[in-house]
């Protein structure tokens, strides 16, 4: 029972983070119209700063902020430099932009940091475990993760729903000319909004550093997951983006933990355990194809798009 | 310079002319390294000619061309692993097993539309490449060494470079032709039609869905022979075979070449591969050119090579004789 509640609480570790690169990769689509591959990238180049900026400060929590402010100055040079010249243009186009980004960004960042992988190591007062219920103890570092995940996710709330900047993004979302018509610049709204998605992704690959190692490709995994979310959430929708994170953090957690023992009671056992892993891995794409097959546009379409 | 001798007939005669004669050229001269490239070359460029007939002419933006790479390389693979060589089996289950999975993945992915479906086509080829990463006893991560190339009867031996390099041609061009025919059938014409203005073709009475997912899996399919041809051609199959970044290679080939032509996927692939050839002997580090050029060509020149050519053809004849051009 212990073990099942630890598990869930790590799938919602896993969801959140998944929110964090979700809601870059649905703001930037539902806003710009825009499909990057390279988010994957930023995820792992925030990842890397943090890793780096943490040795040379000395301090875990002055790396990150370094971290983060420098992945949003690298989000919006890219898009100053690169993504500006492929808005309305073909999705393909898109597709291969960023491909051909992603190629860069990898063999920079092997340039920059060598082939050899980094890591991150936690500040003392994050890398104990602490005691939530009695005798219950959890990782205060994914602790921290849930928290600041779910304070990111409020204050992108509030941000878009509730000040004038969020009104003017989601103004930008379903009509772009009017709102430049109206005397906005938006160019440089279409700015900061990828510079924020990057920043969203810079923290994520940051928080996950210490968990995982730093490496060339990181960003190219989990960007699937991100895209399998942002599918089963709808595109354009960060309410969804935060559900579909949530169901496929927890599934994906849960039937990596549990799975091969529900297969072993079905199955003989040398069968199951030679099906487990590649079923279990499975799982999410199921759960995608069957939110396909009820609602093609995904959970919380944006509707209008 | 009207009729057949424009520039991009000549270049694609002559990339042809060069594809028939390169084993004369690696035998007279001993360079055994660019038979070995080229037959690589004409086998992914099968693919590409494969994924082309979705991308190109059905306008589906499918990223995960690769997965039918993996799944025609896999089935000769296992059943090679289980003691079963002859090719009269191995290769009709590579292509039955693609067909079967580009219908499943075709018909929910076919449901959706734009940016869905290219992260749909993308998540199902991840998923394809997880499975087998998961399957111990077929090597899981390592991948599968294949010691016996699939089994035809004498005189075809694939063992012998020479003979594989010209059925995989032979396959390649035989592949062409097909793609040819069909897109000028009435099928062809009305996938084509749906890519173009699908509410239309739905108005005047054609199932788009069912047109669609048909091309789709003939796509696959083609996919699945390439992928038997590669893991013969490596004597190996690995999950890295599915992976997302050689779907994303495919589709820069079909770019790079010309999107819906005929030859336009075999030039990209030849174009793509040699140039990866050349710039990592330039530096370790090649993909940091690679990566930027390919942001060029998508912002600069549209057509892909297949375009600057009729471009280029055009111009010269605009200035021969100003009535062809137009």
């Amino acid at each position: 029972m212990t073990l099942f509640f630890e598990q869930c609480l790590n799938g919602l570790q896993f969801g959140l983070l998944l929110f964090l690169l979700a809601a870059g990769l649905t703001l930037v689509f539902g806003i710009m119209d825009l499909v990057n591959l390279a988010h994957g990238s930023l995820y792992m180049v925030g990842a890397y700063f943090a890793a780096t900026f943490a040795a040379w400060t000395g301090s875990f929590v002055f790396g990150a902020v370094l971290a983060l402010c420098a992945t949003l100055v690298v989000g919006m040079a890219v898009e100053v430099i690169v993504m500006r010249r492929l808005y309305g243009r073909d999705h393909l186009d898109h597709v291969l932009g960023t491909f051909g980004l992603i190629l860069f960004f990898d063999e920079a960042v092997r340039l920059i940091w060598g082939p050899a992988g980094l890591s991150l190591p936690l500040p003392s007062w994050l890398a104990g475990s602490v005691q939530i219920l009695p005798g219950f103890q959890y990782s205060s570092y994914r602790l921290a993760i849930i928290v600041v995940t779910l304070s990111v996710a409020a204050f992108l709330y509030v941000l878009v729903m509730r000040t004038r900047i969020g009104m003017l993004i989601r103004a930008g979302a379903s009509n772009r000319e009017m709102v430049g018509a109206l005397g906005v610049n938006i160019k440089l709204l279409y700015t900061l909004v990828f510079g924020l998605g990057a920043a969203l992704a810079g923290l994520a690959g940051l928080m996950q550093a210490p968990i995982l190692t730093v490496q060339i490709g990181m960003g190219e995994n989990i960007l699937i997951l991100a895209f399998v979310v942002t599918v089963i959430g709808g595109i354009g929708s960060i309410r969804g983006a935060l559900v579909a994170a949530l169901l496929v953090g927890i599934l994906d957690t849960l039937g990596r933990a549990f799975f091969p023992d529900i297969l072993r009671t079905m199955l003989s056992p040398t069968a199951a355990s030679a099906l487990a892993p590649a079923l279990s891995s499975m799982l999410i794409y199921l759960l995608m194809a069957i939110v396909l097959v009820i609602k093609p546009e995904g959970l919380f379409s944006a509707g209008n798009k | 310079m009207s009729g057949a001798f424009t520039a991009r007939n000549v270049a694609t005669a002559a990339l042809i002319a060069g594809l028939v004669l390169l084993p004369v050229y690696s035998q007279v001269f001993g360079d055994r390294f660019i038979l070995t490239l080229f037959t690589r070359i004409v086998i992914l460029a099968l693919a590409a000619v494969s994924l082309n007939l979705i991308l190109g002419f059905g306008g589906m933006m499918s990223f995960g061309h690769a997965a039918y790479l993996g799944i025609g390389g896999y089935a000769v693979g296992m059943l090679a692993h289980e003691g079963i060589y002859s090719g009269f089996i191995q290769w009709p289950v590579a292509l039955l097993a693609s067909a079967l999975f580009a219908l499943v993945i075709g018909a929910l992915s076919l449901r959706t539309r734009g940016v869905y479906f290219i992260m749909i086509t993308l998540a199902f080829a991840q998923m394809a490449y997880y499975l087998v990463s998961g399957l111990a006893r077929y090597g899981g991560d390592d991948g599968l060494t294949i010691y016996k190339r699939s089994q035809f009867i004498e005189p075809l031996n694939l063992s012998n470079k020479v003979q594989f390099y010209y059925v995989c041609l032979a396959i390649l061009f035989g592949a062409i032709y097909l793609i040819w025919r069909l897109t000028n059938s009435r099928f062809g014409m009305a996938v084509q039609g749906a890519r173009s203005n699908e509410a239309r073709m739905r108005a005047i009475g054609f199932p788009t869905y069912r047109y669609r997912l048909v091309c789709f899996v003939i796509a696959g399919t083609l996919g699945g022979l390439a992928g038997a041809l590669l893991a013969n051609h490596a004597d190996f199959i690995s999950p890295a075979t599915m992976y997302w970044t050689r779907s994303g290679d495919l589709i820069i080939m079909v770019v790079l070449g010309g999107m819906a032509t005929p030859f336009g996927p075999l030039i990209g692939a030849v174009a793509l591969l040699v140039l990866e050839e050349v710039l990592s002997g330039i530096t370790e580090y090649w993909q940091i050119i690679l990566g930027p050029l390919l942001l060029l060509v998508v912002l600069f020149a549209r057509g892909g090579i297949d375009g600057l050519l009729s471009l280029l053809g055009a111009k010269v004849a605009t200035k021969v004789n100003p009535k062809v051009g137009s």
